[in-house]
């Protein structure tokens, strides 16, 4: 990584130097190779988590989260609910937390709408069925990563996923992404094919390039964060340490890697 | 034998037929439309694609594979070329950050040779030809 900084410095000169030379940098350019320009420093770590703050959440941070969500990644918006794709959505609590849904419940908690997204479990049930290996745990950072390349859409994954997490393309996708308006598309992110499956993907291709999950950089109220779990001072072992915090299912032994403070 | 000019007849109507794609192209000239491929403006890209001209014309499928894969399943983003040169690894970005015109430049070897990759069902087209 510090090689390529120094490339980008030292480009950064020459181009600096050729700038004084007016004309000379466009004929300058016009030989540069279209190399690609260095990368900001990828976020990395061993175990990413992610903590949502339900007493902090706010509903502008649904509306938010959720559009940047869909709007980096592509995902289709489809009006029948049986065609749904969501990579992060809105539940109520008793549905998001069935095992903590006591008699009387506060009513604070019990009207609250949960954010929910990939749990990026550290024991996922939905990778242990893929038989074609589209979907696992990456070894380095945790995060389920899924390969639409390989996807045959036999839908286990869906079957084996006990969030809800996983969304089939019943249909072609392409034109349910903002209305099938091309232009409001983004070029940088594919789109899916009618027969795979998608979900949350932690924004590893952010992290690549040194940016916070597009939902954590939506979310105003501060309400997310996300960091290393094995890293005792990043921000969510804080988070952690002074506040109590629930999972969605944790008796069924997935470990999902999404923590609410409440 | 029986009935020769019908037969010989029928022979030729029958070669006629089975010939038919091979004259009816050769007459139309449609055999000459060999691929013209728009190549990306040397001022603002350079004339170097990312290996040879002539590796890339036969093999570049190979090299979006092992570009998929290092990518998507090993999490490894920047291609380091032999020449030195640092790319990252991407078919919608890098690659079409140049050849922005894919019905000029893919499309024409691809239909040519009636091969259909399905590259397009998901990945995005610049915006030069969507």
């Amino acid at each position: 990584m510090s090689c390529e900084r120094r490339d980008f410095l030292k480009l950064a000169g020459i181009s600096t130097l050729l700038g004084l030379a007016g004309r000379g940098t466009l004929d300058a350019l016009a030989q540069q190779v279209p190399e690609v320009a260095p990368r900001e420093r990828p976020l990395t770590a061993k175990r990413w988590a992610i903590t949502i703050d339900l007493r902090k959440w706010t509903p502008q941070d649904s509306e938010a989260c959720i559009r940047a969500c869909h709007d980096e990644h592509n995902v289709p918006h489809f009006d029948n609910p049986k065609d749904e794709v969501k990579w992060m959505w809105m539940e109520d609590f008793e549905h998001s937390f069935p095992s903590q849904e006591n008699l009387y419940l506060s009513e604070e908690y019990h009207n609250r709408q949960v954010p929910l997204l990939c749990n990026h479990c550290d024991n996922p049930p939905c990778t242990r069925v893929c038989p074609t290996q589209a979907t696992w745990k990456r070894e380095q950072d945790g995060i389920v990563m899924m390969d639409w390349h390989r996807c045959i859409g036999c839908r286990y994954c869906i079957a084996a996923c006990p969030y809800g997490s996983r969304s089939f393309n019943w249909r072609d996708p392409r034109p349910h992404i903002h209305g099938g308006d091309p232009e409001r598309l983004n070029r940088a992110f594919p789109t899916r094919q009618r027969g795979v499956v998608e979900k949350c993907t932690f924004c590893e291709e952010r992290l690549a390039e040194g940016k916070p999950p597009a939902c954590v950089e939506a979310c105003r109220s501060g309400a997310m964060a996300f960091g290393d779990l094995e890293d005792p001072h990043s921000q969510v072992r804080h988070l952690l340490q002074e506040n109590f915090s629930i999972r969605r299912k944790p008796g069924l032994g997935t470990q999902p890697e999404v923590y609410y403070l409440v | 034998m029986f009935d020769a000019p019908k037969v010989i007849l029928g022979l030729i109507i029958f070669v006629g037929l089975a010939t038919f794609p091979l004259w009816y192209n050769g007459a139309s000239g449609q055999a000459g439309n060999l691929p013209d491929l728009v190549y990306p403006d040397p001022a603002a890209h350079g004339t170097q694609c990312i290996l040879d001209k002539e590796y890339m014309k036969a093999s570049h499928m190979d090299l979006l594979n092992q570009w998929r894969d290092d990518v998507v399943r090993r999490g490894d983003r920047v291609y380091e070329a032999p020449d030195g040169r640092k790319f990252v690894m991407s078919l919608q970005n890098t690659c079409m950050g140049c050849h922005t015109e894919k019905a000029r430049f893919c499309d024409q070897c691809h239909n040519y040779l009636s091969v259909k990759p399905y590259c397009w069902e998901c990945h995005i087209e610049p915006k030069g030809s969507f």
